[in-house]
């Protein structure tokens, strides 16, 4: 029982990360229609921005951890929205209305080249920081059998909580929401009402980012390990989390990077830790075989 | 209206200057964590190092970048404002002279070898574009031509290459007898990977092949027992010609002792490079074959709208499992050669950046154009080789060209995305329309 326990907690907390970067995945699908080969790289870009601005703050002689987390998750946030611009701008936008294979080998030439100059920029060794949340809580008595649940893992699942709702209220409440949603449904008819298209494209590119940004820094308190390499299988994952759960569906992404996270800790805490990334993907593949649009997606009416 | 523009003329300079300064700050910004900053172990802690030169080294080459892109783009937008009359580059892939252009091309590459036989780099290179122009084929008949988008191509690379090591290790088979038997295992592969993913839509439908190609590695990566996992496989024995080796002469028969000619090193390069281009040349000749058969002209048609196709009878089950299959036996075919080529195996050599490299040669290429293939494997194989100096910056160079060569020319290097078989009416259209007149 604790351990089935203990699992769930593990796997919340991967979820969480997942369902996070998931977002940004599902919110450019709805809009372009297209899989953003690169925003798994933003978040690899926002943990190592959050590793420098850590050391950053340590030499600089702040000692309050408050403060600090705040300061950091500030800094993470403004730079990889930065990043997400960039690369929209930079790499997708000259592409639209062009093939739907286009954007995806510019995404994928984006990845390989923004993966490669952290590389090159910050070195390809893997980077530890000192763990700055230590301790957490125990329950159902103490030693082998309790169940632990650390400060940075109930960090990840609660700030994880309250961006999910600020984030739905956005969409569902805010004058940028209504934007958003309406480029989804019609671009064309979008423009004709007088709306800036392009800036609202920006504006998703940019809010995907930040949340990516956020796992980002979430995961260098988490594991205070990182390198350039973590993009990518981060990026599968979170992709197949929001392709699970309905892709262009919001609760979806959420749910769909849960259950991949809770996937993933059960089949490595009960089965096997090597294989745990073949069980996420067979069970993606066995979904959309009896569920082709996924779980919360709308199956798409084609019309002739 | 020539008053305006006289004006907007004048402005220009300075817009394109402040346009410069602009894409310089965005960069000096971004750069700052990643360029500007840098932490390194300094007894066992992280501290911070600035680099503040190069930050601004990076914002002034972005300035002057960004002047060199908007002055080449304006240029490009006058000259295609002036003339409207179709690029060569359009053409070459349908026009009379492409039969021409063909046999010259296979020409060269049959010389190339003798040419530079001395030459071990230009022929190892050499032997790599074909490799990846087979590939680069195999993966058309299932993106370009079928219109399915395969995001896990090297599963079934993989695949080949692990069954030829596997049985010729093993059993002792001979690399002949396992081109035929892999590609077929590797058809098998195909089948069982199309077959859940019939019902799912394009994107659906790269997700799980790229989850398929992640799963494929993993099992080798891990399945230590049969693949010797992150070990690989090696001493892959090489192929022989009709059960003579390439070997340096001792107790098995050898090609240069049945011919009665001094042994050289050369003779296996040039045979290897023979047989891919071999190789390459029958898939490139069944591909634009079936093409012209039913099968080929379904795929064509399922590409351009399935549901029609399925109201004219056609069985799109069977058109999309024949168009995994085909793709998956040439793949695997390709990865028995790349298992005989390199004497070792690993799964390192299957990982998604060679599948999205494979990809991007059939979309850079143009979707579709066979032509097309070889010029983006000649172009993603070479530009690498061109930074091999300073080795680091090549995956940085790859990204960025791939990125660069989308934006410049969406439609791929060669674009001819055009159902080989037309309506007349349709046929009209293009030859008006090549020949300049307006519709």
């Amino acid at each position: 029982m604790s351990q089935f326990l203990q699992q769930a907690i593990n796997g919340l907390t991967l979820g969480s990360l997942y369902g996070l970067i998931a977002i940004g995945y599902t919110m450019v699908y709805g809009i372009l229609g297209m899989i953003n080969f690169a925003h798994g790289e933003i978040y690899m870009l926002g943990a190592f921005i959050s590793l420098t601005a850590f050391t950053v703050l340590a030499a600089a002689g702040m000692t309050s951890l408050p403060l600090a987390l705040l300061v950091v998750l500030l800094v993470a946030v403004l730079f990889t929205a930065g990043y997400g611009w960039a690369v929209e701008r930079i790499a997708y936008r000259p592409l639209r209305g062009s093939t739907k294979l286009a954007p995806l080998i510019s995404a994928i030439g984006a990845s390989i080249f923004l993966q490669n100059s952290v590389q090159l920029l910050q070195g390809a060794r893997i980077k530890q920081i000192q763990p700055l949340l230590e301790g957490g809580f125990e329950f159902f008595g103490t030693g082998a059998d309790s169940v632990r649940v650390s400060h940075a893992q109930l960090l990840i699942i609660v700030v994880t909580a309250v961006l999910m709702l600020a984030f739905t209220w956005m969409i569902t409440r805010t004058s940028f929401g209504r934007r958003q949603r309406a480029c989804e449904q019609d671009q064309g008819m979008t423009r004709m009402l007088g709306i800036n298209v392009d800036r609202t494209i920006s504006m998703t590119f940019m809010i995907g980012a930040a949340l990516a940004g956020v796992a980002g820094m979430m995961v260098t308190l988490y594991y205070g390990v990182i390198d350039f390499y973590i993009g990518f299988l981060a990026g599968v994952k979170a992709f197949t989390a929001a392709v699970l759960g309905g892709i262009g569906s919001l609760p979806g992404a959420m749910l769909g990077g849960l259950l991949i996270g809770l996937i993933e800790a059960f089949y490595a805490g009960y089965f096997s830790a090597e294989y745990k990334d073949v069980a996420v993907f067979g069970i993606l593949i066995l979904v959309l075989v009896f569920r082709p649009s996924g779980l919360l997606g709308r199956p798409e009416v084609e019309k002739v | 209206m020539a008053d305006p523009m006289a004006q907007d003329k004048g402005r220009q300079p300075r817009r394109r200057l402040t346009d410069a300064a602009l894409a310089a700050l965005v960069a000096f910004l971004l750069g700052i964590p990643f360029i500007g900053l840098t932490t390194v172990e300094v007894g066992g802690r992280l501290a911070v190092q600035t680099r503040w030169s190069w930050l601004l080294a990076a914002a002034g080459l972005v300035f002057l970048g960004r002047l060199a892109v908007r002055w080449l783009f304006e240029r490009q937008q006058a000259a295609r404002g002036r003339t409207n009359r179709p690029r060569a580059m359009n053409r070459l892939g349908t026009s009379n002279g492409s039969k021409l252009a063909g046999a010259f091309v296979i020409g060269v590459a049959v010389v190339l070898p003798f040419a530079f036989h001395d030459n071990r780099y230009v022929v190892d290179t050499a032997t790599t574009v074909l490799i990846y122009v087979m590939l680069g084929w195999g993966l058309n008949v299932v993106v370009g031509l079928a219109g399915l988008l395969d995001l896990g191509y090297v599963a079934f690379y993989a695949v080949g290459a692990y069954t030829y090591a596997l049985l010729a290790t093993q059993f002792g088979l001979s690399f002949w007898w396992c081109l035929p038997i892999a590609g077929l295992f590797a058809a098998a592969f195909g089948v069982l990977l199309g077959y859940p993913t019939l019902r799912l839509r394009g994107d659906y439908l790269a997700i799980v092949t790229l989850g398929f190609g992640e799963i494929i590695r993993l099992v080798l990566l891990n399945w230590t027992d049969l693949t010797h996992g992150p070990d690989g496989i090696a001493s892959i024995p090489r192929p022989t010609l009709f059960g003579l080796s390439f070997a340096p002469p001792g107790d098995v028969a050898t090609v240069a002792g049945a011919l009665g000619i001094d042994f050289a090193p050369w003779h296996r390069m040039v045979f290897l490079y023979l047989v891919i281009l071999g190789l390459a040349l029958l898939t490139n000749l069944l591909v634009l074959r079936l093409r012209r058969l039913p099968i080929g002209r379904a795929w064509e048609a399922m590409r351009e709208d399935e549901i029609a196709c399925r109201a004219l009878g056609i069985n799109v089950t069977n058109v999309k499992l024949s168009a995994f299959a085909l793709g998956a036996t040439l793949g695997g075919i390709a990865g028995v050669f790349f298992a005989a080529r390199q004497g070792f195996i690993s799964p390192e050599s299957f990982t998604f950046t060679e599948s999205a490299i494979i990809l991007a040669i059939v979309v850079l290429g143009g979707s579709g154009s066979q032509f097309g293939v070889v010029l983006a494997a000649c172009v993603l194989v070479l530009l690498p080789e061109l930074g091999r100096n300073f080795s680091e910056y090549r995956m940085l160079l790859f990204g960025a060209a791939m990125v660069a060569i989308m934006v410049w020319r969406p439609g791929g290097l060669l674009s001819m995305r055009r159902a080989t078989v037309n309506s007349v009416r349709e046929e009209r259209a293009v030859a008006l329309r090549e020949a300049g007149v307006p519709s």
